[in-house]
């Protein structure tokens, strides 16, 4: 075959790839808009669900997921920065590192369900935290503090070794260095990090509906249940009771997601432009 | 220079002492030695050059000063290397108290991620000057010795990286000399940056010369014999063995006269 052929050839099939990526996400994203846009009003954002079908609106279930949310958040951050912080500066690179990491990449990769299923013997029975935002939030943090260990730890490596030298040729101890200027060097990619682990969180089905609960309620204590959007929505959907409230939820959420994601693109953005 | 001002200069300069002395001076990177049998006194108050064909150890040796050799793992220093007469290796020396003693500027500018005033301030507040009168008087003093304050002194507070990279390295070097040390080392500081920034840096440290100790490590012979007094050429002879210092003399020595063939050689261009 000739060689421009073969190389239209090439280029057909990886447009034909691009193509069917642009295609699929367009169709899910339009999909639930169209489905779902008329079901958003402020009512529909601000007042609690009534009635056996489920009709007026999900605010509980919004709180639910925003507490969970951010209270794992809070858990996971500061522990996930601090494990990297070690294990990027501190720890004797070898085995034992390469194996605390391997451990965290596997626990990155444990279906959810599983991380659920730990997460009701351990939180909600053996610990007695019941079904509550605290039990949910411990698990979400299980699924979260991988993604941010990992983001964090690349963060430091990135931060290259000569602006470190040029701080220890100033007399500045390891610890110097490495908090006055790794980690603050390294923070837009930490947020980043920390933003996109928390919009996994929101999207986090399996988790929450085994350390949540299913209760509508609008949670104030750390020990309080609820029903976060994702699980509002898949009783929705299944059990067939208002379809139209769960594309309308379906909506929210996504809109959340991105509102996350854009965030962790805005933090990134800025990092590369300062290094 | 005339001959009658270089001899007067000459006489002055051998009075001077040394403000660093080297022994027996070998060092190793894990199995492979880079440097081997090294002795050298290093003047004070005057400019030393370091020349020799890149790889042939003079960044190594110049980090033996300061010992950052000690951030990169398995590497070995042998020999004695004193700063006053002091073992700079001794078992109570802090690295981290000599490094404040001993300035480093490298080949890359480096400025942190912050604003220009706080890359200046940085080593005054690690060692724990906080009055805001005292460290503006200390950063404007720092800028104005690197050549640099009449360019920055309106816009202090924009980030160092902003600055180009002639301006950056000028602002390593105030962030160096913010915290007075004794003696500066530069490790190629001008073969990343323009033209300008190199005459300003040149400039620069024929002043600083009243106050410290400087070496600088230079690929161009030209700026070797423009701003050193002093001039040391190392040489790796065979590759895989470690390099020697093979010739030390006052700079107008080694390019008028070397006494060494290989010196020779090596600055009529015929290798390296
Ligand atoms: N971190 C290091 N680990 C191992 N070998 C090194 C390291 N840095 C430099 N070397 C080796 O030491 C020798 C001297 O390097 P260097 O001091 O950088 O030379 P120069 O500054 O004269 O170009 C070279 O052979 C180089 O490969
Ligand atoms: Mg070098």
């Amino acid at each position: 075959m000739n060689k421009s052929v073969t190389n239209i050839i090439a280029l057909s099939i990886l447009w034909l790839a691009a193509g069917i990526t642009v295609v699929v996400l367009f169709a899910v994203i339009s999909y639930v808009f169209v489905n779902g846009i008329s079901q958003i009003s402020p009512a529909f954002i601000f007042t609690w669900p009534h009635g056996v079908n489920a009709e007026g609106g999900v605010w509980p279930t919004i709180v639910s997921t925003m507490y969970v949310t951010v209270l794992a958040m809070l858990i996971v951050a500061p522990i996930a920065v601090l494990a990297a912080v070690y294990l990027a500066e501190y720890a004797v690179q070898g085995r034992l590192v390469g194996m605390i990491r391997f451990a965290a990449d596997s626990l990155a990769s444990v279906p959810s369900i599983v991380m659920g299923l730990f997460g009701l013997a351990l939180f909600v029975e053996a610990a007695g935290l019941r079904f509550s935002m605290l039990s949910a939030a411990l698990a979400l943090s299980f699924l979260m503090l991988p993604i941010v260990m990992r983001a964090t730890e690349e963060a430091i490596r990135a931060v290259p070794k000569y602006i470190r030298w040029g701080s220890y040729g100033l007399g500045a101890t390891k610890w110097q260095t490495v908090s006055r200027i790794v980690i603050p060097a390294a923070m837009p990619r930490i947020i980043t990090g920390i933003i996109l682990a928390t919009g996994r969180a929101v999207g986090e089905t399996a988790v929450v509906i085994y350390t949540m609960g299913q209760a509508i309620n609008l949670p104030i204590t750390p020990l309080d249940s609820g029903r976060p959007m994702t699980v509002h929505l898949y009783v929705l959907a299944m059990e067939g009771i208002n379809l139209p409230a769960a594309y309308g939820t379906a909506l929210l959420l996504m809109v959340l997601i991105l509102g996350f994601n854009l965030g962790a693109r805005y933090f990134l953005r800025r990092a590369s432009k300062r290094m | 220079m005339s001959t009658d001002t270089f001899s007067h200069l000459s006489q002055a300069a051998d009075e001077r002492p040394d403000k660093i002395t080297v022994k027996d001076l070998s060092f190793h990177y894990g199995d492979f030695q880079a440097l081997t049998d090294i002795n050298v006194g290093i003047s004070s108050k005057a400019v030393t050059a370091f020349i020799g064909p890149s790889g042939c150890g003079k960044s190594t040796f110049l980090r033996c000063f300061n010992r950052m050799n000690d951030l990169i793992p398995g590497t070995r220093v042998d020999g004695l290397v004193t700063l006053d007469d002091q073992d700079i290796y001794a078992p109570g020396v802090d690295p981290v108290d000599l490094r404040r003693r001993v300035g480093m500027i490298f080949q890359q500018p480096n400025p942190f991620p912050m604003s220009i005033y706080d890359n200046v301030a940085y080593g005054p507040r690690l060692h724990g000057v906080k009055r805001k009168a005292e460290l503006d008087e200390i950063v404007e003093r720092s800028l104005e010795r690197a050549n640099l304050w009449k360019e920055v002194k309106d816009i202090l507070g924009r980030n160092g990286l902003s600055l180009s990279g002639g301006q950056q390295q000028r602002l390593c070097i105030a962030r160096v000399l913010a915290v007075e040390p004794e003696v500066m080392l530069m490790d190629e500081p001008c073969s990343a940056i323009d033209p300008t920034s190199v005459q300003k840096i040149e400039d620069l440290m024929a002043e600083l010369t009243d106050r410290i100790t400087i070496i600088i490590v230079t690929h161009n012979m030209q700026q070797a014999a423009r701003v050193s007094e002093y001039t040391a050429f190392f040489l790796q002879e065979v590759a895989g063995e470690p390099a020697v210092l093979v010739e030390f003399d006052r700079t107008t020595n080694i390019f008028t006269s070397p006494k060494d063939r290989r010196t020779e050689d090596y600055i009529t261009g015929r290798f390296g």
